[in-house]
């Protein structure tokens, strides 16, 4: 209730680090702004206070991991930034994605099946290898639309895309997962 | 010259006065009790001196119940009453419990978590583990000559909500005020990073007697924070023992034991274990009860190659916890080595060659977990000294969940997030005019239901009729600082809101809880009256402490109204401790509680502000 309140005369997620609304972020200076707020209103820190400060605390925590853990995600990040320009990036409604970008993604998918089938380790390396240089290229990008063109709308293409290489990166763990079990 | 003396938040505003509290070790094979005494965190030992308490406890026959060393001596001899590592079965039904067939105990199968049948009766693993916690209890009290403010509880990392409610309750029955549930990884980095003032990435490979953790945490500017954790919870030294004791069964040829010789055997078994980490043979020597006399020698070679599957089922979780972390084993400065079993040469080798560098071996496998502990219980318990600045972040071990149609597990609140931590998710009938809502809540990273462990099971009802897919049922997963979980769902659609909150309990309700804190002989001795009158006291004391505080350091966010209405209710509470109405000083606290509601969430904000503030001078300054 009363968090709610602070919230919003706290414009956003941005604002509650200090940090400028914008995708390329310093993400030291996002974790030692979150190191310093949490060691003001963590529950640790209130072990021994009333009932009501330990509820404020608590919920105060929660918010404060909630919104750390959306900022220091790329695709977390992307979507929140292009929320509070008033973009949704929901996936669901928009399918539609680039050819070539959906050939590359099936000729990885299926270099993953064959490494998986080979029990190949050093192959699932080399593919995560190619695919965090690709998501570093594309964050990159992402940050050049947003922040540099002010171009929230054209993003959220790149965006999605990002989310793409997120679950294409989890689906790497899984094939790990198989290959060591 | 100060005039105004100004308290951070957390430290005590009575410097001079030290409360007392403790950090516990309650591990499968032996536990400990440690405290802060003069700055300096160390173990307490028995009236022998002897630091360690072995978990073992015995339901005699004539009524008396034996812990540690007592009971050890007895546990061939009475095997059935005789109850070791008892941690295996916290939060655990028969079914969970691995080689039930070789364990001599009478167990009884109960919803939720299983019981074994004693001399004195069915007892609840809960049960078992607070006679532990009494003795380590009294142990402190003895020693450090007054009572306990309260203590910090350690778990492994990898125990899921259901072991962790146990402990909890364990504790609480035990009569012992729990600050903390701590991971059993993250209190050794405590231990470890503050000893070495350590910076950067470590790992802490945790072996005990039961389980298996494997954390990854970064320290840095006195905060540790857990990035990602993994493990087995029914890994452990015990399943060394138990390999050596198969193969000596094999090898002697013998028939199925009786439950003597079996525990006998074990004894056994453990010690030829232990021997091998300094020489290279031991013997097995044991005399039957059927008179059959076991002599054999174990070779480290036979050892491990015994072994093996064991020591490399601990790379999985450590692979597992390393991608979860993002990173690979050369972005890991050191590895922490904790737990007795990692003290096996064969273990210290698989670590070596997976990090590709030397375990980190400074401190005592056995006690710095219970050390670590200590510190943070000396923190929590408002005795934090001038400079002392440090703070714990850790994470959930284990998705928590909720069933969805056909069996399927929606994820809410996924693994390794950082705890405290909130997620809500909107669900919606699927028939017209549905009146109620079933939820069912599991923690596992499964995608079927039936893979994952069940915590709760419950309905939201008095939904008004309303056309399928009208209703906005908003469910919410609270997970606390201690990674217990609360879950609400709340209908509100109509304006008429409908709300149930759940604390997943597993078999153990309140009533029984309070039932065998009845049953338990000490409790029954003391008067609940007294009991009340100090419990009530002990927590407005703190309040009043704590209003005082707040008061001297922040009374600017106050009204003069505001402050005098405060004052006046701190006051009265005053008065009611003096007396020794215990219902008068709850409502004295209730009411100040209530009346500084809206000074909390400001000295919240002021917290806040002034970090943004501090974080913005120290940018200009970098």
């Amino acid at each position: 209730m009363r968090l709610r309140r602070i919230v919003q005369r706290l414009k956003n997620h941005f604002e509650l680090f200090g940090l400028q609304p914008a995708y390329a972020l310093a993400i030291d200076q996002l974790e030692r702004a979150y190191h310093e707020i949490q060691s003001r209103v963590h529950p640790d820190r209130f072990a021994q206070a009333g009932d009501a400060e330990r509820r404020a605390s608590m919920q105060w925590t929660t918010h404060v991991n909630e919104a750390y853990r959306t900022l220091k995600n790329p695709v977390q990040r992307g979507k929140y930034l292009l929320g509070l320009q008033g973009v949704d990036v929901s996936f669901e409604t928009n399918t539609a994605m680039p050819p070539d970008f959906l050939v590359q993604q099936m000729e990885w998918r299926e270099e993953l099946e064959e490494a998986r089938a080979r029990k190949d380790a050093a192959a699932l390396d080399r593919l995560r290898a190619r695919l965090h240089a690709d998501r570093r290229t594309l964050e990159a990008s992402i940050a050049e639309r947003i922040d540099g063109q002010g171009d929230a709308a054209g993003a959220a293409d790149l965006v999605r895309r990002l989310m793409f290489l997120e679950k294409f990166d989890a689906d790497i763990d899984a094939a790990f997962e198989t290959i060591e079990a | 010259m100060a005039l105004l003396q100004i308290a951070e938040p957390g430290q005590s505003s009575a410097p001079h006065e030290h409360r007392l509290a403790v950090g516990i070790d309650l591990g499968t094979t032996n536990s400990l009790v440690a405290t802060v005494r003069n700055g300096v965190a160390t173990v307490l030992p028995d009236e022998q001196g002897r630091p360690l308490l072995p978990s073992i406890v015995r339901y005699a026959p004539a009524g008396q119940v034996e812990v540690g060393y007592a009971a050890q001596a007895q546990q061939s001899n009475d095997p059935r009453n005789t109850v070791v590592s008892v941690k295996r079965f916290m939060g655990r039904g028969v079914r969970d419990v691995g080689h039930v067939e070789n364990a001599p105990y009478d167990f009884v199968d109960a919803p939720g978590m299983l019981q074994i049948r004693t001399a004195a009766g069915v007892k609840s693993p809960v049960e078992v583990s607070a006679e532990i916690l009494k003795v380590l209890r009294r142990r402190a009290e003895l020693a450090l000559g007054g009572d306990l403010v309260g203590a910090v509880v350690t778990v492994p990392a990898y125990f899921d909500d259901a072991q962790r409610q146990a402990t909890k309750d364990a504790a609480t029955l035990a009569g012992l005020n729990v600050l903390r549930l701590l991971s059993e990884p993250t209190a050794a980095a405590i231990a470890y990073g503050l000893d070495n003032a350590a910076e950067g990435t470590y790992a802490v490979f945790d072996l005990g007697g039961g389980t298996f953790d494997i954390s990854i945490l970064k320290l840095s500017r006195g905060v540790f924070e857990v990035v990602a954790t993994n493990g087995d919870s029914l890994l452990g030294g015990d399943d060394f023992d138990h390999r050596v004791f198969c193969w000596a069964l094999e090898e002697a040829k013998l028939p199925p034991l009786q439950p003597r010789d079996m525990r006998l055997l074990h004894a056994k078994a453990r010690e030829a274990k232990e021997a091998l980490t300094y020489h290279g043979e031991a013997p097995i020597t044991a005399r039957l009860s059927g008179g059959e006399f076991i002599d054999l020698k174990l070779t480290t070679e036979v050892f491990c190659s015994m072994t093996q599957t064991l020591v490399s089922k601990t790379l999985g979780p450590t692979r597992r916890a390393l991608r979860d972390a993002g990173l690979t084993v050369e972005d890991i400065k050191g590895v922490v080595m904790v737990g007795g079993a990692t003290r096996m040469p064969q273990v210290q080798r698989a670590v070596g060659e997976f990090f590709r560098c030397a375990p980190l071996n400074n401190l005592d496998p056995d006690k710095v977990v219970a050390l670590g502990a200590a510190m943070q219980a000396n923190i929590l318990a408002g005795n934090r000294a001038q400079g002392e600045d440090w703070l714990l972040l850790d994470v959930i071990p284990l998705s928590l969940g909720m069933e969805t149609m056909g069996g399927l597990v929606e994820r809410i609140i996924p693994r390794n997030s950082t705890i405290p931590a909130a997620r809500a998710q909107e669900f919606t009938t699927f028939k017209d005019g549905q009146r109620a809502m079933s939820f069912h809540v599991v923690q596992g990273e499964r995608e079927l239901v039936s893979d994952c462990r069940s915590l709760a099971k419950f309905e939201l009802r008095g939904i008004p009729p309303m056309a399928a897919g009208a209703a906005r049922v908003r469910v919410t997963f609270q997970v606390d600082a201690d990674g217990l979980l609360a879950v609400t769902a709340r209908e509100k659609s109509t304006g008429v809101e409908t709300s149930v909150t759940v604390k997943p309990s597993y078999g153990l309700t309140d009533a029984e809880i309070e039932r065998m804190l009845r049953d338990s002989v000490e409790h029954a001795r003391e008067d609940m009256h007294a009991r009340a009158l100090q419990e009530n006291r002990v927590e407005g004391e703190r309040l009043a402490d704590a209003v005082r505080a707040a008061l001297a350091t922040d009374a600017d966010l106050l009204s003069v109204e505001e402050r005098s209405g405060i004052g006046r209710l701190l006051e009265e509470l005053r008065a009611t401790l003096a007396g020794s109405d215990h219902r008068a000083i709850k409502r004295a606290s209730e009411a100040l509680n209530r009346a500084t509601e809206e000074f909390a969430a400001r000295r919240m904000d002021a917290g806040v502000r002034r970090a943004l503030t501090g974080q913005k001078i120290a940018n200009l300054g970098g």
